[in-house]
């Protein structure tokens, strides 16, 4: 359209520069800020930390502040257990959740493609609507159902299941709970949108030419839905590794992610300067499948506009 | 196994559509039960509603909520609607990979980066932390979600209408207004929607760049979830989970009556 003779007049300038000065102020210039105090100590001065650039001194304040920048916050997240188990933790619970609400997303969203055209539409908003109610009451809710005298306790007890209630809450079990429950949509949503573009008769004609249909979903479905797959996944797994509320409200203290730790660090010890390097640490180890989930993302955007 | 297939998908629907709303519902009653034990039925009452709304700082909290979602999704929807035509119309341009690097990084990075980085910058700018920086924290995540929804409608959309328009001799803004706007409403409405309920559900971002006397809900929430299940808040969620269903199904109203007219 407006590629010819592209002249953009003021109001498409506007509307080009707009977005990008905005994300430029407010998410990435941010972000070289949590670097450099990444980088610095704590103090207990306003604001907590040293070293301040001194701006009135111009340059030399610059450079000053520069040669007051230290190691030390990269060095203590190394040798103290404490971060480095958090870190860990974090890595495990989000991957095993990814797995778990791959087991679970998937089945769904393959029925989901498969229903009739009217019904799908309205199962699926079934599937979104939870997403647009409140996180932080969606995991609240749970802890009513799986405290010692909650619900899901007294269920049990009453199906003589059990003899006595059962630590659940605050325990790594309840954070799985919470983890897969919360990001389901997230799952469900990529996988449907591969599935139900999937040409069915590539389906029958593995069976007419003698799969079983175990084998056939093995060799044409999985294959055709391993873009949907892996835009899940990623779109799951990254938030998770820095999830905070969840871990929180329904975790214990053994179930200390690293969102937990920036947390704590930064509210209860005001140690800014290792809040900041705890998020370097997370940027750098989330980079990657960021990335991969923006090739992923931007190779399915190519291929709506190409068709 | 035919037979089994039948009886499973069913299953796993019904299955899943349980996980996901029976917690839900159960904290619906649950606002409704006299009784402070979740597992004992006291019977209906709606002291905890009474009590909800007696509760002065919990009030308050819930109107500044409601003012920066308001303000924080009128603005992400502007500007979201500014990078999805970007995107969608402006072609190949300059940097445009570092711009959806930008556009979409939001959307996963995990919220207490993000607050901690906005923090920083407000700190850093010597910049009074309240109202406004909260709603700039929201806007910026939330004009994320809106370019994708807005995109999406955008990228499957006849751009003929809008060449007409130009070719006689509109201005690709007049074009915008009386061609493309009216169009992708639907989506924009969405939009705004969603980024309304971001902004009114966030706890993570808020804490860290609120300031004194810009408590929202949700942090009023957590400070007495913290404390453990109390019916209060099982009213307060239930209050904002009927305003979600009401202003959905409005929404999803809407939408399908001005359908047959787009078509």
């Amino acid at each position: 359209m407006s590629r010819r003779g592209y002249r953009a007049p003021g109001a498409q300038r506007l509307v080009r520069w707009a977005p990008a000065i905005w994300l430029t102020l407010f998410f990435a210039a941010p972000f070289l800020l949590v670097v450099r105090l990444g980088f610095s100590e704590a103090a207990t001065a306003q604001p907590p930390y040293r070293p301040v650039i001194d701006w009135s001194e111009g340059l030399a304040g610059v450079w000053a502040a520069l040669q007051g920048l230290r190691l030390d916050n990269y060095a203590l997240l190394l040798s103290d257990p404490l971060y480095v188990a958090s870190a860990l933790t974090s890595l495990q619970y989000a991957s095993a959740a990814t797995v778990l609400l791959l087991l679970v997303g998937f089945p769904i969203a393959h029925v989901l493609a498969r229903q009739p055209e009217g019904r799908r539409e309205l199962l699926l908003l079934l599937v979104i609507l939870p997403f647009w109610t409140s996180f932080l009451i969606r995991v609240y809710a749970w802890i009513g159902i799986l405290k010692p005298e909650g619900l899901l306790n007294a269920a049990l007890l009453w199906l003589g299941l059990i003899s006595s209630p059962l630590q659940i809450m605050n325990t790594g079990v309840a954070v799985m709970i919470g983890l897969v429950y919360s990001y389901l949509p997230f799952m469900v949503l990529p996988l449907y949108a591969t599935l139900v573009k999937m040409d069915h008769s590539l389906l029958e004609a593995a069976q007419d030419l003698g799969a079983t249909p175990a084998r056939a979903f093995r060799s044409v479905t999985l294959p055709l839905a391993a873009p949907g797959i892996a835009a899940g996944a990623l779109l799951c797994f990254i938030p998770m590794m820095g999830e905070f509320v969840i871990p929180d409200l329904l975790g214990g203290s053994d179930t200390l992610m690293i969102g937990r730790t920036l947390w704590s660090e930064f509210f209860s010890n005001r140690d800014w300067p290792m809040a900041s390097a705890i998020a370097v640490v997370l940027l750098a180890v989330l980079l990657a499948p960021i990335l991969a989930w923006r090739r992923l993302e931007d190779r399915a955007a190519d291929g709506e506009a190409g068709q | 196994m035919t037979a089994l297939r039948r009886a499973a998908s069913p299953l796993v629907l019904g299955g899943g559509l349980f996980f996901l709303y029976a917690p839900i519902v159960i904290l619906v009653l649950w606002s409704f039960n006299d009784s402070r034990l979740v597992t004992v039925w006291g019977g209906f009452s709606l002291r905890w509603y009474t009590a909800l709304f007696s509760n002065a700082p919990l009030m308050e909290a819930a109107w500044v909520s409601i003012r920066i979602a308001l303000v924080s999704a009128a603005l992400a929807t502007v500007l979201g609607t500014m990078a999805a035509l970007t995107l969608t119309r402006h072609g190949r341009f300059a940097g445009r990979t570092a711009f959806t690097g930008m556009a979409y990084a939001p959307l996963v990075m995990p919220e207490v980066m993000i607050g901690l980085a906005l923090l920083l910058l407000f700190v850093g700018l010597g910049v009074d932390r309240g109202f406004w920086t909260v709603v700039i924290a929201h806007t910026t995540v939330s004009m994320c979600f809106t370019m994708v929804i807005i995109r999406a409608r955008l990228a499957g959309f006849d751009t003929s209408l809008e060449e007409a328009a130009m070719d006689l001799g509109a201005t690709p803004a007049r074009a915008f207004f009386l061609v493309t706007a009216p169009l992708i409403a639907p989506s924009m409405a969405a939009a705004f929607l969603l980024a309304f309920t971001m902004s009114m559900d966030d706890l993570v971002i808020a804490s860290f760049v609120s300031g004194p006397g810009a408590t929202t809900l949700p942090m009023r929430i957590y400070s007495q979830v913290r404390l453990g299940v109390t019916p209060e808040i099982n009213a307060a969620s239930s209050v904002l989970i009927a305003l979600v269903v009401v202003g959905l199904a409005v929404a999803f109203l809407l939408m399908r009556r001005r359908k047959p007219a787009l078509r």
